[in-house]
């Protein structure tokens, strides 16, 4: 069979991170080729490499016999390159045909368009696929599916040769799944090539001739799915080797409860239950999307839940806001630390003294004194590196930014601290510094709800592991969990 | 990151953090400003002229001050102008039409400034609406009242006492008028708030990262809606004194008053998007605007080339503070 695209030996360095190393990876004519990996694995940097969006650094990719090096999607698209993104990139007002057909109408005169003509084209491309689509209405009015249909007929009406799907079916139901399928089917007998990323290990198996697994950036194998198993794909995508940057726990959780959920669910999004003890750190694991960050943002009433049953020692908690959540000692660590945890143009002080500006007063005044004393404190405590603490914390480095985030939490003598992506970002040193800060909160009492992509990270930290699929816990493991185990709770599916 | 070996001298700190505030580059303008002025005009630099400088400023340099509030939170206030002539209006028309006492007649007037102001916080803390379009829509709506209270005519026929506060002076002295006093106050109140009241921080935070600041637990919607409010309230401060200088309520005063508050917070430092700023900087920013038309005046400039002199400073103004963000 003939390789309709080769890539030969690609790297690609990001600022501190080899997101790329030396990956050669080939699409046959007409075959599905599955890309499997942890995030972070590089299946997304690879993708935009293929599709213009980066250039890399060496390595060449070669496309139907000729080495090609796109600088922008446009030109990957003309060539027959197309992606179809999860978030889609069509216009929600205009209708199928014309989405379809935009930027390259078909015109009358050489000025008007030719709508007549677009949509006859249009429904010959979707008959194609084998879909039936109403063309006048606008793409708002469509459901998810019908316009990953647009997206795709999109792509072939720009004579696609490859066309790259990414996480289709995570916003899909089965039948609907079942139709994309059907389509991808038809595609194929076409002789359209497609690389499938997905986290369903289920529909790989279903759906693809062959997979390459990516891990920290490297090709792990390229195999035939009829060659191996789901559990050995798990374990190809995991790896062996577990590094250990963990520091020995001296932490040892209570058995007393401290925040109980008896229930916390939103419609068609999550509903789970939960408890919490003192001094311990419950890990939550799952893949992003299944509504990890979700869940914790309504238990700290950053966001509305319609369901919001939650104890603190048997007395129920309002938290309608995070100003509540305050007022109970429950803290957030947010994912974003530069768009949801920093005060950017603002000084160290500033940041810390933040939460609890309202007890570092005097009669109603602000004491000048009593904030530069606990905030130095603290500064102190977490060690964080600043010169002194009217610097700016858009200076910092990304470890010490996340020390001025926690920092301003402990400050307010809070008893639970939710930990979103602790170490998203950090470089290696600090994050086992943040690392030995958990396990000394949770030491002195302090409970941790700690989520994180990172399963190394959630095995070394946690004392319990809750893992969240499609907004429900779908498995609660002990400490001893293994990443095969929580990968599989994660994706579901029957491994093994 | 690492520390400093050698600490610098404290001199050379304190001249540093001076140098780093972002009024000190309009202060430096605004003294160049002032020694240009009396070098070029024997007029500018007497009591008399200073006297009245500084009853001129005192109307938009209380109006900035609320704007520096609105502009801090990351919003901007386009109905300073109107709020501030239907209040006035409606003072006046309260003790025309009504008879009321003058100070019943005054606060009345400045509970409409609050009560505006809460519309327009309300609408942007809520109703998620663009400050900008929202106080647009209050600007339009304001004038219209105090246009339809009044007919279009100004109200006049106000008490004789009424005008001490417009025209009078400190001490019955002909030196510092009571307009200025009222000024220097508003921004003492100001200064204290944004500095020494712990609330006062949260309209920094707001303005710089509204989502970090609410999951650090401030209360954003309080924070915008105060914001608006005092701006409505500093708005009627001015509708006050503009009322009792003229003693008249004027429904055509006030426009085009909004873009002189904005260019006066701009003008001192604080950055258009938010975040950054100080009332301190606003207040040598609309001392600056005063001094510059005063000045332009008594030299004789036309006032047309004076608003193109305006225009010019205003960009000159949000371009340095633009490349301070950006560095």
């Amino acid at each position: 069979m003939d390789n309709i695209l080769v890539c030969r030996n690609i790297t690609k360095q990001f600022p501190g991170v080899l997101a790329l190393d030396n990956v050669s990876i080939s699409i046959r004519r007409g075959e599905i080729h599955a890309l499997v990996g942890e995030n972070g694995a590089g299946k997304s940097t690879l993708m935009k490499i293929l599709t213009g969006v980066y250039q890399p650094d060496s390595g060449e990719v070669i496309f139907e016999g000729q080495p090609v090096r796109f600088t922008n999607p446009r030109q990957a698209m003309d060539r027959g390159i197309s992606i179809i993104h999860q978030e889609f990139s069509l216009l929600s007002y205009l209708n199928a045909y014309e989405n379809i057909f935009l930027g390259r109408e078909a015109k009358k005169l050489g000025v008007f368009s030719d709508k007549q003509a677009m949509k006859e084209e249009a429904r010959r491309y979707l008959a194609m696929l084998g879909i039936e689509i109403d063309l006048e209405v606008p793409i708002e009015r469509l459901s998810v599916a019908e316009r990953q249909f647009i997206e795709i007929a999109k792509a072939v009406a720009q004579d696609a040769k490859i066309l790259i799907l990414d996480e289709p079916t995570a916003t899909l139901t089965v039948r609907e799944t079942e139709r994309l399928f059907n389509v991808m089917k038809g595609l194929k007998a076409q002789g359209v090539s497609m690389i499938y990323i997905s986290h369903h290990l289920n529909e790989i198996f279903e759906m693809c001739d062959r997979v390459t697994c990516l891990r920290d950036g490297q090709v792990v194998c390229t195999k035939d799915v009829n060659e191996l198993c789901q559990a050995e794909l798990v374990r190809h995508m995991v790896g062996r080797e577990l590094t250990n940057t963990f520091p020995a726990m001296r932490h040892k959780p209570s058995s007393e409860p401290v925040l109980e959920v008896k229930r916390l669910a939103n419609p068609g999004e999550f509903d789970v239950s939960f408890s919490l003890r003192r001094g311990e750190i419950l890990g939550i694991a799952g893949l992003i999307g299944s509504g990890r960050t979700e869940i914790l943002r309504a238990l700290f009433g950053a966001d509305r839940a319609a369901v919001h049953e939650v104890y603190m020692e048997g007395r129920k908690l309002e938290i309608k806001s995070p100003e509540q959540a305050l007022q109970y000692g429950i803290g957030l660590i947010p994912e974003d630390r530069k768009a949801q945890g920093l005060i950017l143009g603002h000084c160290v002080r500033h940041n810390i003294s933040l939460t609890h500006i309202n007890k570092l007063s005097t009669k109603g005044f602000i004491s000048a004194r009593k904030e530069r004393q606990s905030v130095l404190e603290k500064v102190e405590a977490l060690r964080i590196k600043v010169p002194d603490i009217e610097h700016l914390v858009m200076n910092l480095s990304g470890g010490n930014q996340q020390k001025v985030v926690l920092a301003k939490w402990l400050a307010t003598d809070c008893r639970v601290l939710i930990f979103d992506e602790p170490t998203r970002g950090i470089d290696v040193g600090a994050k086992s510094e943040i690392y030995e800060l958990m396990d000394a909160l949770a030491e002195q009492g302090i409970s941790i709800i700690m989520i994180s992509s990172e399963l190394p990270e959630v095995i070394g930290m946690s004392d319990r592991i809750l893992v969240i699929r499609k907004g429900q816990i779908s498995a609660e493991l002990p400490a001893g969990a293994t990443q095969e185990q929580i990968l599989e709770y994660a994706i579901g599916g029957d491994v093994g | 990151m690492s520390y400093p070996i050698s600490v610098p001298k404290p001199m050379n700190r304190i001249s540093q953090k001076i140098m780093r505030r972002p009024e000190t580059v309009t202060f430096l303008a605004f003294v160049a400003l002032c020694l240009f002025m009396s070098f070029f005009s024997n007029r500018f630099l007497t009591v008399s002229n200073l006297t009245n400088v500084a009853r001129q400023i005192s109307i938009n340099g209380v109006m900035a001050v609320g704007m520096t509030f609105v502009i801090l939170t990351g919003g901007i206030d386009l109905s300073v102008g109107s709020v501030m002539a239907l209040t006035g209006t409606i003072m006046a028309g309260a003790m025309v039409n009504q008879g009321w006492p003058s100070f019943v007649a005054v606060l009345a007037g400045l509970a409409l400034g609050i009560v505006l102001g809460l519309i327009n916080g309300s609408l942007v803390a809520y109703a998620k609406l663009p400050a900008i379009i929202v106080t647009l829509a209050m600007m339009e709506a304001a004038r219209g009242l105090a246009l339809l209270y009044t007919g279009g005519y100004p109200l006049a026929g106000l008490p004789s006492s009424f005008s001490t506060l417009g025209r009078g002076f400190l001490f019955d002295i002909q030196l510092i008028p009571i307009p200025a006093v009222v000024m220097l106050i508003t921004y003492l109140a100001a200064y204290i708030l944004l500095n020494h009241i712990p609330f006062g921080r949260y309209f920094f935070a707001v303005g710089d990262n509204e989502e970090a600041a609410h999951l650090s637990g401030v209360n954003t919607r309080k924070v915008k809606i105060l914001a608006h409010v005092i701006s409505g309230f500093t708005a009627a401060l001015a509708g006050l004194i503009i009322t009792s200088r003229l003693m008249s309520g004027q429904p055509n005063a006030g426009e085009g008053f909004e873009l002189d508050a904005i260019a006066a917070v701009v003008l001192g430092g604080t950055d258009i998007a938010g975040g950054r700023g100080s009332i301190l900087g606003t207040l040598i920013g609309s001392l600056t605007m005063g001094v510059l038309s005063n000045g332009l005046n008594l030299m004789g400039v036309s006032p047309y080339v004076q608003r193109v002199i305006k225009g010019l400073i205003i960009v000159g103004a949000i371009f340095i503070s633009s490349r301070r963000r950006n560095r």
